[in-house]
């Protein structure tokens, strides 16, 4: 307890006192600053794009790694964990190298908001896969096949059979997907070439603040993505509790 | 037909986001040869960057690996007010951002009053040095260890350590006898991810690091800084050196980890035949 003080809760402190010891007014202020508060809204924008199109593809991937089976499909399996295991400035780079200037694929992304998706969607990719995969592996086929003897088609299946299912799961993969997005700084750093006003993400912002010496206002919009962040996590036990309700 | 086309889409979607840009990478580090990737790795920079990175990693390791068994053991065997936050807690590090984390030690361990300022008369230094370094990557590596045993201890259940205790095993003899024993491929699988984990950081450790070339340059700031100032060859070497050790530590970990797993199956079957019984 007083090493997870010590590392963990006392610095943390540290960083919403000083970000809101002067008043809720000049919290604001340091929050609306146009730059810092254009970089929030790109960071929860972004993060909301990607924790959607995690939701679609995720389900996707974890549907084919499940149901599906062809030659290779371990590997692919394995791989879906190598963002959690490379390093974010590797991923930023390796995603350079594909959509950069020098793209093969003539394909210049760099310095585009489509940038920001494209490193968060990299680095966010297992969050679904992996919340969905097991459940998907555990469900139970009676269902499905009681339906389609019944005459559902199998869109109508996976509407009102399968969907309600993994919906918790859906969802709190879509919710770790997008507290990491608001978090990512490594991978973003070098793609996005961190324009103030259109690319800079909110981590960008911050670590620029710092590196100026304006702590305080640093640690007002840290304070602001922290709230984000655990406001997202208090609504993601919800929904594990009314998953497990619903079981 | 459905089934192909998901199937095609779910790889073309894995192709384009995560096959092509780690394959390209490795391409553009080897295309000139053995030789640039020699010269790049071996510089001097290269090299003490490799060291940092590698004893902040091994301090980090450490401090969590004793660390996170003392936790589990406490969350898993014992009973005691706030264990649900205790609990919570333990996860807090996962959902903050890596530059937070720089931001949030620099306000307790720089030059700020209190502990800074104590710190600074007794004349250590903590932020844009080692300790500080270690301090972070702990921080962001803190729940692997953890998560990665509490679960197996649950399974393990208390008998064995209660009848070690009634023979007259003191503790430390029945933890090294009993306890470690059976956590010992979970405990490998969580110090292989934290491991990873720690040398892979490199926001919260660019914070706190200051980046100064040649003294608190870790790899992954290697790789930045070479990037930034146009040296290519460098930057994609020690970048493929990073992928490779990530791609080691994920054959490892799923390695380690279908003997968790298969345990965990055989406590849900026994489980469902207990409930069975009782229907």
């Amino acid at each position: 307890m007083l090493y997870l003080s010590l590392i963990v809760l006392i610095p943390l402190a540290a960083v919403v006192w000083r970000g809101t010891r002067r008043g809720p007014d000049a919290f604001w202020h340091a929050v609306t600053t146009p730059d810092t508060w254009a970089s929030l809204k790109l960071t929860v924008l972004a993060s909301l794009l990607v924790a959607l199109i995690n939701v679609v593809m995720g389900t996707v991937i974890a549907w084919v790694l499940v149901r599906d089976s062809f030659p290779g499909k371990s590997i692919v399996d394995t791989l879906i964990d190598l963002p959690f295991a490379l390093p974010t400035i590797v991923a930023g780079l390796v995603l350079l190298a594909l959509y950069g200037a020098t793209s093969p694929l003539h394909l210049n992304l760099a310095y585009t908001r489509a940038s920001v998706v494209v490193a968060l969607l990299f680095v966010t990719l297992p969050f679904v896969v992996r919340t969905v995969q097991p459940v998907l592996l555990e469900l139970d086929r009676d269902m499905e096949q009681a339906a389609y003897s019944l005459g559902a088609s199998p869109g109508v299946t996976f509407r009102r059979i399968i969907l309600p299912n993994l919906l918790p799961a859906m969802l709190s993969g879509a919710g770790l997907a997008f507290t990491r997005s608001i978090a990512e700084y490594g991978s973003t750093v070098l793609l996005t070439g961190n324009l103030p006003f259109k690319t800079e993400v909110a981590a960008v912002n911050i670590f620029g603040r710092i590196e100026s010496d304006d702590v305080t206002s640093a640690a007002a919009a840290s304070t602001a993505l922290l709230v984000v962040a655990f406001v997202v996590l208090v609504l993601l036990d919800l929904v594990q509790r009314w998953g497990v309700r619903h079981d | 037909m459905t089934k192909y086309v998901l199937r095609i889409v779910a790889l073309l979607y894995l192709l384009f986001l995560l096959v092509l840009p780690v394959g390209l990478i490795g391409w553009r580090t080897f295309q000139h040869g053995l030789a640039p990737v020699w010269t790049a790795l071996s510089s001097p920079e290269a090299v003490h960057a490799f060291a940092v990175t590698l004893s902040v990693a091994v301090w980090a390791v450490l401090a969590n690996t004793v660390f996170g068994v003392g936790t589990a053991l406490l969350l898993v065997r014992h009973r005691f007010p706030g264990k649900r936050i205790l609990g919570a807690l333990i996860d807090v590090p996962v959902a903050v951002s890596p530059v937070v984390v720089g931001l949030a030690l620099i306000l307790v361990y720089g030059r700020f009053e209190p502990v800074g300022g104590w710190l600074r008369r007794h004349g250590l230094q903590i932020i844009f040095s080692l300790p500080g370094m270690v301090l972070a990557t702990v921080f962001v590596s803190l729940p692997l260890v953890v998560r990665a045993i509490a679960p197996v201890l649950q399974e393990l259940g208390a008998d064995q350590e209660q009848a070690a205790h009634t023979l007259g095993a003191g503790r430390w003899q029945t933890f090294r006898r009993i306890t470690l024993p059976g956590i010992r491929w979970a405990l490998a699988y969580g110090v292989v991810l934290c491991l990873a984990r720690a040398l892979g950081e490199f926001g919260a450790v660019a914070v706190v690091s200051g980046g100064l070339v040649g003294q608190t340059q870790t790899l992954t700031l290697f790789v930045k800084e070479r990037f930034d100032n146009f040296d290519s060859t460098a930057a994609f070497t020690a970048a493929t050196a990073l992928a490779l050790i990530a791609v080691l530590s994920l054959l490892l970990a799923k390695l380690l980890r279908p003997s968790t797993e298969r345990s965990r199956s055989r406590v849900v079957a026994e489980a469902s035949t207990v409930k069975g019984d009782n229907h």
